[in-house]
């Protein structure tokens, strides 16, 4: 199995005197094709691995590397690149642009990434048949229930095959039925093929994840695959 | 896909959809914070507009009435007393070559009145002149009311009157035997003069013929002004030895004037008052692009998680900063092509009013429209700025 993600002895410390430690020598892999959860308390430091992970924010010390490119040797404009092509994000709070329709929003996923405009609607197009939305392309998002709106919001993450996808608390804000269809859809994707990080704070999702990372005061406590 | 590295740059239909976000979804806001430059526009391009067309309907006017035509006055002598025209002056006009009509008048020390029951100090300021049977084709000029002397009538107390002369005397209709108190003695009314452009004395005056002036007025025959039409082109070449063929004994005696030049040169005079009200657009204009500068930074705290999406996505900073640099500019341009269409309009419809030809120059609506990118350029830096350092994370955290 290949490592799409990489942490070696990662350290995030935030502010200057005195630093407050985020993360302190945080190591593991994520493969390709895994399913994995990021569980932990608030103030565990899940944000700031999220983050770090994304290639949103540069670690204090340690190595981080998206397929095998050190974020450290990357500039600005490259970890960019490497979002836009290579990382998915989904976010608890959906982030959906409400003027535009689902088919815009879930094209906008590629809008970074170089795709020609009539290409990044064909491709929105499958992975909203791909999330069960297929019949809903021109819908805004206020037209949506939740468990819907995220749907939208992981098809956005997935519309360009990204190397590895990061969901921060994707049932976060929504009930629990809906919270467990989202899951379940998480799962598919997965056995598809896509490499997924949920990163959440309730263990009965962790739970639903092969792999579980736990973390506490910004240490990995335990790494456990069932 | 991407095999390097790179972020591409966005395709501009790409750009101009992510830079008119913000304008669709807040279209109200959108509109009124456009509004300051519009009206800075809009004044600019009404201001130009205005003074362009006024400028061509006076140039029309100036076209219309002729450039040939010349008037010879009496002037002074070397001591100061008023110098006369020889009797023979408007004869030996007539005879140099590129001449084509010569009229003129003599003044009177008459006074006129509405009756003999009007105090005599009441004068109205206006003046009784002899004048030639042609006078008012040579001015391009016709009669309002009535008719105009002729042959027969200029030999009997008959008089016409000029334009100004008519509404001081409180006179706007003619009617059978209707007649004024002229010198001591009634004179009968012909007509009313539509005012003479080129001959402005001519319209606070009262005409009467030349054979009746001298009969009952006390007048010695003496042209007091002579007008002079000339083959156009050739206007310089008259101009030049009008004095000498009028008085050939004292022709420093005699003034020559073309009175067109004075208004030519009140339409090269026009743009003289517009510096001011450019000046009230500019400072329109300022203020529009305080609103637009406002609305920006508002729109960036605003919409924080909208930023971090888009780095999310993978935007980067230069990208960032570039949407909000162009939501900036779009805003005052739409601004500023809804006020070029303002100037425009009102530009057209007030000339229409005037009987101009609407001129809305192309200095004026370009200018307009280059400012209005100009400003959203400058407004739209510092928030786009602020955008782009705005880091992922922050941006990201809600609440």
């Amino acid at each position: 199995m290949t490592a799409v993600l990489e942490l070696e002895e990662v350290t995030k410390h935030y502010g200057a005197d005195p630093p407050i430690p985020a993360l302190q020598g945080v190591t593991f892999g994520v493969g390709a094709g895994e399913l994995l959860a990021v569980l932990g308390p608030s103030g565990s430091g899940k944000s700031t691995l999220l983050h770090l992970m994304g290639t949103l924010e540069r670690p204090t010390s340690g190595r981080v590397a998206i397929t095998g490119l050190d974020v450290a040797e990357l500039a600005d404009r490259e970890l960019a690149a490497v979002r836009a092509t290579r990382i998915g994000f989904v976010f608890q709070q959906f982030f959906l642009a409400e003027h535009s329709s689902v088919l815009d929003n879930v094209a906008d996923g590629l809008l970074y990434a170089g795709v020609a405009a009539a290409e990044r609607r064909e491709q929105a197009a499958h992975a909203l048949t791909a999330v069960g939305l297929g019949a809903r392309l021109k819908a805004r998002p206020p037209q949506l229930s939740g468990g819907e709106r995220q749907r939208v919001a992981i098809a956005r993450a997935l519309v360009g095959a990204p190397a590895i996808v990061l969901a921060d608390e994707p049932t976060g804000n929504l009930d629990s039925t809906t919270g467990e269809q989202i899951m379940a859809l998480i799962e598919e994707l997965n056995g598809n093929g896509a490499t997924i990080v949920v990163i959440t704070h309730e263990h009965a999702i962790a739970a639903r994840c092969p792999r579980r990372v736990q973390l506490l005061d910004g240490r990995v406590i335990s790494d456990t695959v069932s | 896909m991407l095999t390097e590295l790179d972020s591409p740059r966005l395709s501009l239909p790409d750009l101009a959809r992510v830079a008119s976000v913000g304008l669709r979804t807040r279209r109200a806001r959108a509109a009124l914070s456009a509004l300051g430059i519009a009206i800075g526009v809009a004044a600019i391009v009404a201001v130009l507009g205005l003074s362009s067309s006024s400028q061509a309907g006076l140039l029309a006017e100036i076209d219309r009435l002729g450039t040939n035509l010349l008037t010879v006055t009496n002037g002074q002598t070397l001591f100061g007393q008023t110098a006369e025209l020889p009797l023979a002056a408007p004869g030996m006009i007539r005879r140099i070559g590129p001449v084509k009509q010569v009229q003129y008048t003599g003044s009177t020390s008459a006074n006129v009145y509405r009756s003999p029951y009007i105090p005599a100090v009441n004068t109205n300021g206006l003046a009784v002149q002899a004048a030639s049977i042609g006078l008012p084709h040579a001015v391009r000029t016709t009669v309002a009311q009535g008719v105009y002397l002729n042959a027969a009538t200029a030999r009997e107390p008959v008089a016409v009157l000029g334009a100004q002369a008519a509404s001081l005397l409180g006179i706007d209709r003619i009617y059978p035997g209707e007649r004024v108190w002229l010198g001591s003695m009634w004179f009968y009314l012909a007509g009313i003069l539509k005012p003479a452009v080129l001959a402005p004395e001519i319209d606070d005056s009262v005409l009467v013929g030349f054979p009746a002036a001298e009969r009952w007025l006390g007048l010695d025959g003496h042209p007091t002004t002579i007008y002079v039409r000339s083959v156009t082109g050739q206007t310089a070449a008259v101009q030049s030895v009008l004095a000498a063929t009028a008085d050939p004994g004292a022709p420093n005696e005699v003034d020559v004037s073309q009175p067109s030049a004075a208004l030519t040169a009140r339409a090269d005079a026009q743009g003289a008052l517009n510096s001011l009200f450019l000046g009230l657009g500019a400072v329109s204009l300022l203020v529009g692009a305080v609103g637009v500068a406002n609305i920006m930074l508002i729109g960036v705290l605003e919409r924080r998680s909208e930023i971090g999406l888009r780095r999310s996505l993978g935007a980067t900073k230069g990208q960032i900063r570039t949407q909000f640099l162009a939501e900036a500019i779009l805003l005052s341009l739409l601004g500023g092509a809804a006020g070029a269409v303002a100037g425009a309009i009102s530009t057209i419809l007030y000339a229409h009013i005037k009987h101009w030809s609407a001129v809305v120059p192309v200095t004026a609506w370009a200018g307009g429209l280059a400012a209005a990118i100009l400003i959203g350029a400058i407004a739209g830096l510092l928030p786009a700025i602020r955008a782009a350092q705005l880091s992922p994370t922050e941006a990201l955290r809600t609440v």
